[in-house]
């Protein structure tokens, strides 16, 4: 089937969303953008075409109608074992580039026994990741780097120990192979890896996993061509894509929230570094835009600085702040000020959730002044971004929004974060339906 | 992975003939000034808008303008530092950058864009003030020099005309204070049919100035109306009003524009000429010097021509019929000083603004807001709302400074210029196209 890709390169994460030809969203894919856009790129397309398959096996699944739990059972089998197959390959791309550095005159003498104790560490590795991924099985993290980096360090200790390989020169090959993996793109096909894992999830012998099985297997069948490509975001000059298959975040996030919510006038978006007021005309074509300019006060990473400040976590903020009765009035939008007035006021015995009310309010001051340089708000809004997550701000903006102009439906959409991808996913749509219309004409 | 960057080396700059021509007539002009103590020339200073370089030449006097210094500090990216140099001795970081470039190019010696000291001044004449900062500027201007100081004052065109009252005030000040003035400064007596003279020969400029200006009514447009205008209205804002070189400069300047508007070719950008116009911009505001080739850059790689700009009217506006006057020598220079771009009314602006956008079949309009230039920025997000509204293109903002290098943030300009552009694209398109 035809599929149309959206990727959002935002400075912190890099998201993709694919489409089908209804217009329909397929799946999502969202990963760390590092500092390689080209492999953050192919990892979050990687993940929304994973996230694409579960829709479809869904959609397979529901013509037959009526096994209900045991779709959710098998579909959670079944996406362990995917994971537990990329997992594989990548610890096999990993032993490879471990064993690769063994070489040259450092390794002359204890080459050998540094490649034994290498194998024997992956091979317990190997042998441990089905318990990784099994039903009940906590993991901390989903990133590669994350699960294989612990294991590999407690394994390594163990193994060198025993073989009487130094474990600072095993820890040092492992630090050496592990940036080169991450930033390797992902390899391999992801048909394999779903064949592998189906295969895996069909041993069990039910009823249910083999007729389950045998539709998923038909599921597979069908392709995933990517048909058009858009690429949005701050990091889009620096993919290899040209021109035409770039967009910008300002008509992609106009579109992607007429998607969402067909009867938004104003989109407001709050992310890392930019903070976003768009006004779009009733099929989603901009009307006018503003951005914050010279400087990025009051966005998203003012509330990183804050909660570093402060000794929490990101999402602590908001729900601590929700408990305020008496908001502290901050002017500043200045992250270096706001840190110092904060310091200040809890020196002064102002309450912390008072003060950070206060600070959650100064970015929605100066999103309204964006807002109102792009010409107002209108009614639908729709809120993305970051901090379209954190409720403190979210009661700020509709404080203010009511108080500024009235009435105002605000909508806020669980996927918001992927507002930028989902535009960018129907511009390449439309893109290719003009490209075939150009063709038969 | 980093874009690489390709700077174009000097040498590989296109410019076209009409440029290299422009060049050589301020450079000629630099060193008229520079030489100016060795030749027993008196110099003037004076400011751009509205500036009587007709009058000044009646006196033998040499015309020195603060504000093309501060532009020529900012195009060889000298600014930054006079700016500092200013702020370090009590300029605020909010005053006019043209100020503090000027004032801090003073504090370290002077020095031209020609690598000799410019002159002292020997009067300054401020004819202008529909900027308020001139006034303060040569404020600070005569506590360095201790020289005599004109001040013409131009009445603000808040009802959005020129009335005989006006006329009659401005000439009144011309007769008994500028005229009397500049005669015991320069001890030359004035003479009002020199006076005619020169001005014959700048409506005679002014003509193929206009012209030229105009051919950006064609598609493709064979101009850029803002960043080749820029040059363009060198000579005429300049030192050179009045004078052979200017009419010189401007029938070559038409020649070669009518050339390329025969071949159908669009406008020549220092990586060379323009492949295709993709889209016809009108831009309110003044340039940034600093990053010029930088900023330009991002509108030819784009396709985008601006065919209409309201700087290029920053010295005095000609496109509605004004010509200097040899019959009515004081009161056409009044009728100039009134006519500059910011001395017009926020209406006016608006007016004009719709009529570059119609006229010139213009797909929307861009204002640069400068940072530190309020006589333009104020009112500037009205005067967009409103464009927007009668014309229903499409309008965009964004904001730089002079010749303040930090007010120029490339990568957030470029942003949103890309989004101006595609955003002009989508609305083009999606007219008929299904939501």
């Amino acid at each position: 089937m035809k599929t149309f890709v959206g990727i959002d390169l935002g400075s912190t994460t890099t998201k993709a969303v694919l489409l089908d030809e209804d217009e329909t969203v397929l799946g999502r894919g969202i990963t760390n953008s590092r500092s390689n856009y080209e492999t953050a790129c192919s990892v979050a397309t990687e993940e929304a075409k994973i996230d694409a398959r579960f829709t479809l096996f869904r959609r397979e699944f529901g013509a037959a109608g009526t096994l209900g739990d045991q779709v959710e059972e098998f579909l959670g089998a079944l996406e362990r074992s995917f994971r537990l197959e990329q997992f594989l390959e990548q610890l096999t791309d990993l032993e490879e580039t471990c064993t690769r550095l063994v070489r040259g005159e450092r390794f002359e003498k204890i080459g050998e026994g540094v490649k034994a104790a290498l194998a024997e560490v992956f091979r317990r590795l190997r042998a441990e990741a089905p318990a990784m991924y099994a039903p009940d099985a906590d993991r901390k993290s989903d990133f590669f780097r994350d699960i294989a980096g612990s294991r590999y360090l407690a394994l390594a200790e163990e193994v060198g120990r025993e073989s009487g390989v130094p474990y600072d020169v095993l820890l040092n090959i492992y630090d050496k192979s592990i940036i080169a993996v991450e930033n390797r793109p992902p390899s391999g096909s992801l048909d394999e890896k779903f064949k592998n894992a189906l295969q895996r999830v069909s041993k069990e012998k039910t009823d249910a996993a083999s007729v389950l099985g045998k539709k998923a297997e038909h599921a597979l069948g069908i392709e995933l061509e990517e048909t058009y490509l858009v690429g949005t975001g701050y990091g889009r000059v620096t993919l290899p894509f040209s021109k035409e298959h770039i967009r910008s975040e300002i008509l992609c996030h106009g579109l992607g929230a007429h998607m969402m919510y067909p009867k938004t006038r104003t989109v407001l978006d709050i992310g890392g570094q930019d903070t976003k007021g768009i006004q779009v005309d009733p099929r989603g074509i901009v009307e006018n835009f503003q951005m914050n300019d010279r400087c990025a006060a009051g966005c998203g990473r003012y509330l990183g600085y804050i909660a570093d400040e402060m000794n929490m976590g990101l999402h602590e903020l908001g729900p601590l702040a929700m408990k305020s009765s008496k908001p502290a009035r901050i002017n500043s939008t200045c992250t270096v000020f706001a840190g110092a007035e904060l310091r200040d006021r809890l020196a002064l015995g102002e309450k912390r959730e008072d003060i950070l009310a206060g600070l959650h309010r100064a970015i929605i001051l100066r999103a309204i002044s964006i807002l109102s340089r792009s010409g107002g708000v209108a009614d639908q809004m729709t809120f993305t971004g970051g901090v379209a997550k954190n409720e403190a701000a979210v009661r700020e903006l509709k404080k203010l929004i009511a108080e500024n102009y009235g009435d105002v439906t605000i909508n806020i959409n669980p996927d918001s974060i992927y507002t930028g991808a989902l535009g960018g996913a129907e511009f390449a749509r439309r893109a290719a339906e003009g490209r075939m219309e150009g063709l038969d004409a | 992975m980093k874009p690489s960057v390709v700077k174009a080396q000097p040498q590989d700059v296109l410019k076209d003939a009409s440029m290299i021509k422009q060049k050589q007539m301020m450079a000629a002009h630099y060193d008229r000034l520079t030489q100016a103590p060795e030749t027993g020339a008196k110099v003037a200073s004076t400011f751009v808008p509205g500036n009587l370089n007709e009058l000044i030449m009646c006196f033998d006097l040499v015309n020195n303008l603060p504000e093309v210094n501060a532009i020529q500090s900012g195009l060889r990216k000298q600014s930054g530092a006079y700016i500092m140099e200013a702020e370090r001795a009590g300029h605020s970081e909010d005053v006019c950058t043209y100020v503090k470039s000027d004032i801090g190019m003073m504090m370290k010696g002077n020095i031209g864009p020609n690598g000799k000291k410019l002159p002292d001044p020997d009067v300054l004449l401020l004819s202008y003030t529909g900027c308020f900062t001139f006034l303060k500027w040569f404020e600070l201007l005569r506590e360095q020099y201790k020289c005599p100081t004109i001040f013409l004052q131009t009445p603000y065109m808040a009802d959005g005309k020129v009335t005989p009252n006006m006329i009659q005030y401005m000439v009144k000040q011309l007769k008994e204070d500028v005229i009397p003035t500049l005669e015991q400064v320069s001890g030359v007596k004035f003479d009002i049919d020199r006076l005619r003279e020169y001005l014959k020969k700048s409506a005679q400029a002014e003509d193929d100035l206009v012209y030229i200006l105009q051919t950006g009514k064609n598609k493709p447009s064979p101009i850029d109306a803002y960043f080749g205008g820029i040059y363009y209205i060198g000579p005429i804002f300049g030192a050179f009003r009045g004078t052979d070189d200017a009419i010189e400069y401007y029938r070559f300047l038409r020649e070669e524009v009518d050339e390329r508007l025969a071949k159908g070719l669009g406008p020549v950008t220092p990586d060379g000429p323009m492949a295709e116009e993709k889209y016809r911009l009108v831009v309110e505001g003044p340039p940034n010097y600093t990053s010029f080739r930088q900023f330009w850059k991002m509108f030819y790689d784009e396709g985008a021509t601006v065919v209409a700009s309201s700087y290029t009217k920053v010295g005095g506006t000609y496109d509605f019929g004004f010509r200097h006057d040899p019959d009515r020598p004081l009161e056409s220079l009044a009728e100039y000083c009134l006519g500059v771009y910011t001395n017009r009314s926020l209406p006016m602006r608006i007016d004009m603004l719709c009529n570059y956008i119609n006229e010139y079949e213009a797909d929307g309009l861009l204002i640069n807001s400068i940072k530190s230039c309020n006589s333009f920025s104020a009112g500037q997000l009205l005067i967009m709302r409103e464009v927007e509204k009668r014309t229903g293109k499409p309008a965009a903002f964004i904001e730089t400074d002079l010749v303040d290098p930090r007010y120029f943030s490339a990568a957030n300009v470029k942003n949103r210029l890309e989004s101006y552009f595609q955003m002009v694209e989508q609305k083009r398109s999606g007219k008929g196209a299904a939501a």
